[in-house]
């Protein structure tokens, strides 16, 4: 995705309020030309009042939306140069596959001949090629989504809006979906945008994600930024699983700062922060970076002294809580401070699991370039 | 709770079900029964009825003067389903899509006629439709009002109002049915309206159809069963109407459940209206007989 970034939606200064609810309040984004953009956030943060504007259901209280440069304000639904697959799929239940996705190209005066062709052409792309005389209730829930998605991609819209696009199918059905919709967004090249509630989608098949809260938003990053760079408690809390401790900034130079965390201890980063001196901050740390070690050996002291000044990225405790993954192990450790922190352990191995059990004491280290450390 | 088969509760089931049963058969398939018997009889002198048998009273039924009556029920009944669909449809269809806080009051409005007698509500019509009538004072006004206007340019002043005939005909009758069964209309319409999937509504207008469009390519075909179920519980009623046309109707405009109470009444031949009655009940079995075949037809397929 190397294209020009030229955006193809203009969210400037939205806000939505039902009555004394603001729904979505001041946001504005830009979403680019062909990218698969997410809008993320946990149910009744805003984000599918923000799809529906975008669509023409729900009309903005302030702001405005500019979809290819031209201002949508006062244009209904059906002028719009977008379609959109609904969370219910909304197949016409009373119309066979191929009247469902001829229904807009007919409205759209479309001749017979090329309605057919490419009704055939988008059943074919979303593999439901042979379909067309099927009714919408001999068909199953992934079927019928297919069905949706041809419906609106035959328009050939300049965006396509999906709403929880996921959320009604099977585990294993949603993850070869997840797989299906990046494969079919690169092959029509159609700007994508997805509202979902579910972390691991959002991951798998965005170009961007915007993470919403309280209906505005709380980061705009690529996935990897996201997991790896969140800019606040409620992103590194919501993305991912996290460890999270309160801490007293001590040093901060450009390369290198350092937070006393009561918690935690000592926790050394090989690289700045910029935040004042002496700020509360909260420091961030992902289970799977945390190695877990034997004690007594000093094996996690000389491992954080590899990058980091003495006395500190370790930690010693008990092990209190385990969850045998099948991949991973899951462990809950209280420390020495009383907190608990959660670890996770690959099971390179097959007895990998078998290294550690309940009650067990554990030393743990990580490396400098591991924590993260948000200022809100 | 689990879903119970009445098969393994037989005696709670025949125990609840008793009292029904008992007020059905005494009530409802007696009397029938006695009417459907009266049928092939005839009468014996002033209070007795023989029941021989005979057909006679079917024969005169199937006359020209009672089919043609039969015949002009039926137009009139049908005439007036089409109207109370038409104005019935966008009715349910601004409930369904009013706001929360409106929509019980607006139920409410449809339903609050049934809360009064149909013989007060019926003359209450009439008041309004009478030659003195509100309808007709109104519009005597609107005709001064025009009058005066044309002597104020300097024309010559309409002639005097004559007041329009709008009661003691048929128009009447139609006017007066239509009102009585516009509710049974409107609700299973609002059923079917808000059972609808809103968002194959949306999906309808964001693939590029408008509002009319929309109403008929996915909404009225959606809420067919709605659609039947008002048509069949307005035409039957108003197949069987006896006061509307009675109180409100010319000479010219009895239907046949005027015919038949007379005979009961007037004529006191007991057979021929228990005849003209069975005659009535048979064409309505045909039509929801018709309503539940259409309903089984796409499960054949």
């Amino acid at each position: 995705m190397t294209q020009p970034a030229k955006p193809i939606i203009q969210i400037q200064n939205v806000s939505k309020r039902f009555g004394k609810v603001t729904a979505v309040d001041n946001v504005s984004l830009d979403i680019n030309a062909g990218e698969f953009f997410v809008l993320l956030g946990p149910s009744g943060c805003g984000k599918t009042t923000l799809l529906r504007m975008i669509a023409g259901f729900e009309l903005p209280s302030e702001g405005q939306i500019l979809i290819d440069g031209q201002n949508m304000a006062g244009i209904p639904p059906n002028k719009r140069p977008v379609n959109m697959v609904f969370q219910s799929y909304a197949v016409f239940p009373h119309m066979s596959v191929a009247d469902n996705v001829a229904y807009g190209l007919k409205i759209a005066g479309v001749k017979g001949g090329e309605v057919r062709d490419r009704v055939a052409e988008a059943l074919e792309l979303v593999k439901l090629g042979g379909f067309e005389g099927r009714m919408p209730d001999q068909m199953s829930g992934g079927q019928r989504q297919r069905v949706a998605l041809a419906r609106s991609l035959v328009m050939r819209p300049k965006v396509l809006l999906l709403d929880e696009p996921l959320s009604a199918l099977d585990a294993k059905l949603r993850a070869q979906m997840q797989f299906e919709l990046s494969e079919l967004q690169e092959k029509v090249g159609i700007t994508f945008v997805t509202v979902t509630h579910d972390q691991d989608e959002a991951l798998s098949m965005a170009c961007r994600i915007a993470v919403i809260n309280k209906g505005d938003v709380a980061q705009l990053a690529t996935p990897s930024d996201l997991y790896e760079y969140p800019a606040n408690r409620f992103v590194a809390d919501f993305v991912g699983s996290v460890n999270i401790f309160e801490g007293k900034l001590t040093l901060d130079e450009p390369d290198k700062a350092a937070v006393d965390c009561p918690g935690l201890g000592k926790v050394y980063l090989n690289h700045g922060v910029t935040g004042p001196h002496g700020a509360d901050v909260w420091v961030a740390l992902r289970p799977e970076k945390i190695y877990l070690h034997v004690p007594g050996a000093g094996k996690a002291v000389r491992a954080a002294a590899e990058d980091a000044p003495d006395g500190h990225n370790f930690a010693r405790g008990t092990i209190r809580g385990m969850s045998y993954l099948g991949d991973i192990t899951l462990f809950e450790i209280e420390l020495e401070s009383g907190a608990r922190i959660r670890v996770s352990r690959p099971n390179l191995s097959r007895h990998d699991q078998e290294d550690f059990t309940w009650d067990d004491k554990v030393s743990m280290h990580w490396r400098a370039d591991s924590p993260v450390v948000l200022l809100g | 709770m689990a879903e119970q088969d009445w098969k393994t509760n037989r005696r709670v089931f025949a125990a609840v079900s008793l009292p029904t049963f008992l007020w059905v058969l005494l009530f409802f398939i007696v009397p029938m029964a006695i009417v459907w018997l009266y049928s092939f009889g005839e009468n014996r002198g002033l209070t007795e009825i023989a029941i021989s048998g005979t057909l006679d009273n079917y024969k005169r039924a199937t006359e020209w003067l009672y089919l043609s009556i039969f015949g002009k029920s039926f137009a009139v009944a049908a005439l007036v389903t089409l109207i109370c669909l038409i104005v019935g449809f966008p009715v349910a269809m601004a409930i369904t899509f009013a706001s929360e806080k409106w929509r019980p009051w607006l139920l409410l409005g449809i339903m609050l006629p049934f809360w009064t007698n149909l013989l007060i509500r019926t003359y209450a019509l009439m008041m309004l439709l009478g030659t003195q009538g509100f309808a007709n004072k109104g519009l005597g006004v609107l005709w001064e009002g025009a009058s005066w206007m044309r002597t104020l340019v300097g024309l010559q002043p309409l002639a005097t109002w004559e007041p329009v005939e709008l009661l003691f005909n048929n128009f009447a009758v139609v006017f007066g049915l239509v009102y009585v069964h516009l509710p049974f209309m409107v609700l299973p319409l609002y059923a079917a309206l808000d059972r609808l999937d809103r968002s194959l509504i949306e999906a309808s207008l964001d693939l590029g159809a408008g509002h009319f469009r929309t109403i008929m390519r996915i909404v009225v075909p959606l809420a067919a069963p709605g659609i039947i179920a008002g048509v069949m519980i307005t035409l039957i009623p108003a197949l069987g109407a006896y006061l509307t046309p009675d109180l409100m109707g010319g000479t010219d405009s009895q239907m046949i459940a005027n015919v038949i109470e007379r005979q009961f009444k007037k004529a006191n031949d007991w057979p021929f209206g228990a005849a003209l009655s069975f005659l009535l009940i048979y064409a309505m079995f045909i039509l929801i007989a018709m309503q539940s075949l259409r309903r089984r037809a796409p499960e054949v397929q």
